[in-house]
């Protein structure tokens, strides 16, 4: 492995999130690729990673690689798409840094695009919900939502703790929100709200729950050749894992412990020679707060049982030791699904060129309640040449 | 249609049939493919159970008419954690701990030409043999 090549992000850009109904999936990739690239001639791109859940489902259109790389003018490129429900995000991102770094390609192109906004909730949930067993938890009318409830409300039994404890999270979220142009919900909340808002999927309540809503993202990784050519701050890709666990949430011997979340970000972390300590600023598939509770537990930033008492304390706001939801997370930004990962990253590298922005910063993101992880380490490279 | 892939887990579906191993003790549910003959028996599970956790599903996926469903994690007498329907109740009626057992529900109606979908479903306990 010591000889694998460092990772440079070059460009990020990401579209609106919203219900873009006069758009199609196509016309949202286009728009992020373009942005992403900036001055880079489409020449320039050796390959094309797609990360996308729900196409074949609700657009009815598969290989996503040819037909984005076509709708971005790209067509010609060697692409394909990843697939890994809500994880395709991160695990395309880990597909592209890998190319780089194994010297197959200098400048890939990491491309998020998801439209969900074709069909009715009902047909919208069925879809997300076939990143669960199909056979064993989806025929009985298991949804990812539902599944979170599942979780939250035995978290509630195991720790002592009430529904109302987890409303940091959705606040802190939308907060984040207001000063991202993107994001689907640019209006803050309170603790009161929440605590008054209609039950989902009990104990969820709408304000709680994220909304799923179109968009693309697009992240341009290099190789250290190819990213002097241009100029700017300069962000390494330092390390990149994907993990799976049982696919189905009761096969899990501990169902409140996301393991793969767990060995993702280790093995991340270790790639890029960090210490969890080190990490500035982080994003999750935080859908909910239950979600980003276990996340952070399972990954090592806090203690088992321990994530509402630390969301209560400020620790994951601004200002806090770990700021999450820096653009509004899944509740306010919205929920991008297959494109999550590639949104997270790209709203991260953002922060990163802000003054006084932390120097390494971790995005994980999640295929249904877990089955897939990816994680993602950003360092900021200070002026100080490899 | 669907039928191949509902008729290959009848058994499972209707009767619980799980498997334990030979040698530790330890009992699956479902059986998969890694839990071969030469080690695991076929084990019919009882049907008892108590309750792990449960939610009430208002947006249920695939109808926007659909009524609220109760959906529960359930741990099996035997040891397997599963997740089914909870049914024959009121979501105030339920709390974590308490004591189910197997019934057989329609699950899914897979259209006008398709099948019906039968499976197991739990409620609370009121057989005690």
């Amino acid at each position: 492995m010591n000889e694998m090549r460092p990772v440079y992000l070059l460009g990020a850009a990401v579209t609106p999130v919203a219900e873009h109904w006069e758009r199609s999936l196509g016309d949202l990739a286009r728009e992020a690729c373009a942005a992403a690239l900036g001055d880079l001639p489409p020449t320039a791109v050796d390959a094309l990673v797609v990360a996308n859940a729900l196409a074949p489902a609700l657009q009815l259109q598969a290989q996503l690689g040819a037909a984005l790389a076509d709708a971005c003018g790209l067509a010609g490129v060697e692409a394909w798409a990843s697939e890994a429900g809500g994880a395709a995000g991160g695990v395309a991102l880990r597909q592209g840094a890998l190319l780089i770094a194994a010297g197959a390609a200098e400048l890939v192109v990491v491309l998020g695009a998801e439209k969900v906004s074709e069909v009715l909730d009902a047909r919208r949930e069925a879809a997300a919900a076939l990143s669960t067993d199909a056979d064993w938890e989806g025929i009985h009318g298991a949804t990812l939502t539902a599944q979170w409830a599942l979780l939250m409300r035995r978290y509630m039994h195991e720790y002592g703790v009430g529904a109302a404890d987890f409303a940091p999270f959705p606040v802190n979220a939308h907060a984040r929100a207001v000063a991202n142009p993107a994001a689907l919900y640019r209006f803050a909340i309170t603790p009161a709200k929440v605590a008054g808002a209609a039950p989902v999927a009990d104990p969820l309540v709408l304000l709680d729950c994220a909304t799923a809503a179109d968009g693309a993202a697009a992240v341009v990784l290099a190789s250290a050749a190819a990213a002097a050519r241009y100029p700017g701050a300069r962000i390494r890709l330092a390390g990149s894992a994907v993990a799976t666990d049982r696919l189905a949430l009761h096969a899990r011997r501990d169902p409140l412990w996301l393991a793969a979340a767990e060995r993702a970000t280790a093995l991340a972390l270790h790639r890029a020679g960090l210490t969890i300590g080190e990490i500035g600023a982080a994003e999750f598939t935080d859908p909910h707060g239950i979600a980003a509770a276990l996340a952070l537990e399972a990954s090592g930033f806090v203690a088992r049982g321990s994530a509402v008492r630390h969301a209560a304390s400020g620790r994951f706001g601004v200002g806090g030791a770990l700021p999450l939801a820096n653009a509004g997370g899944y509740k306010a930004r919205g929920d991008l699904l297959g494109a999550a990962g590639v949104y997270q990253v790209a709203e991260l590298a953002a922060l990163m060129r802000s003054p006084g922005a932390p120097h390494a910063t971790l995005a994980q993101c999640l295929g249904g309640v877990g089955a897939t992880a990816a994680a993602t380490v950003l360092v900021r490279d200070d002026g100080s040449e490899e | 249609m669907e039928l191949p892939r509902h008729w290959r887990l009848r058994a499972a579906r209707y009767r619980l049939l799980g498997a334990r191993h030979r040698a530790t003790g330890d009992v699956v549910f479902p059986r998969e493919p890694q839990h071969a003959a030469d080690t695991w028996d076929d084990l019919p599970l009882s049907g008892a159970a108590e309750l792990y956790s449960f939610s009430v599903v208002r947006q249920p996926a695939g109808d926007d008419d659909a009524p609220p469903a109760l959906l529960g994690l359930v741990r099996l007498a035997e040891g397997p954690l599963i997740t089914a329907r909870i049914t024959d109740c009121r979501a105030d009626e339920l709390h974590i701990g308490m004591p189910l057992e197997m019934v057989t529900r329609a699950l899914r109606a897979l259209g006008p030409d398709g099948l019906i979908v039968y499976g197991y479903a739990f409620r609370p306990r009121v057989w005690h043999g």
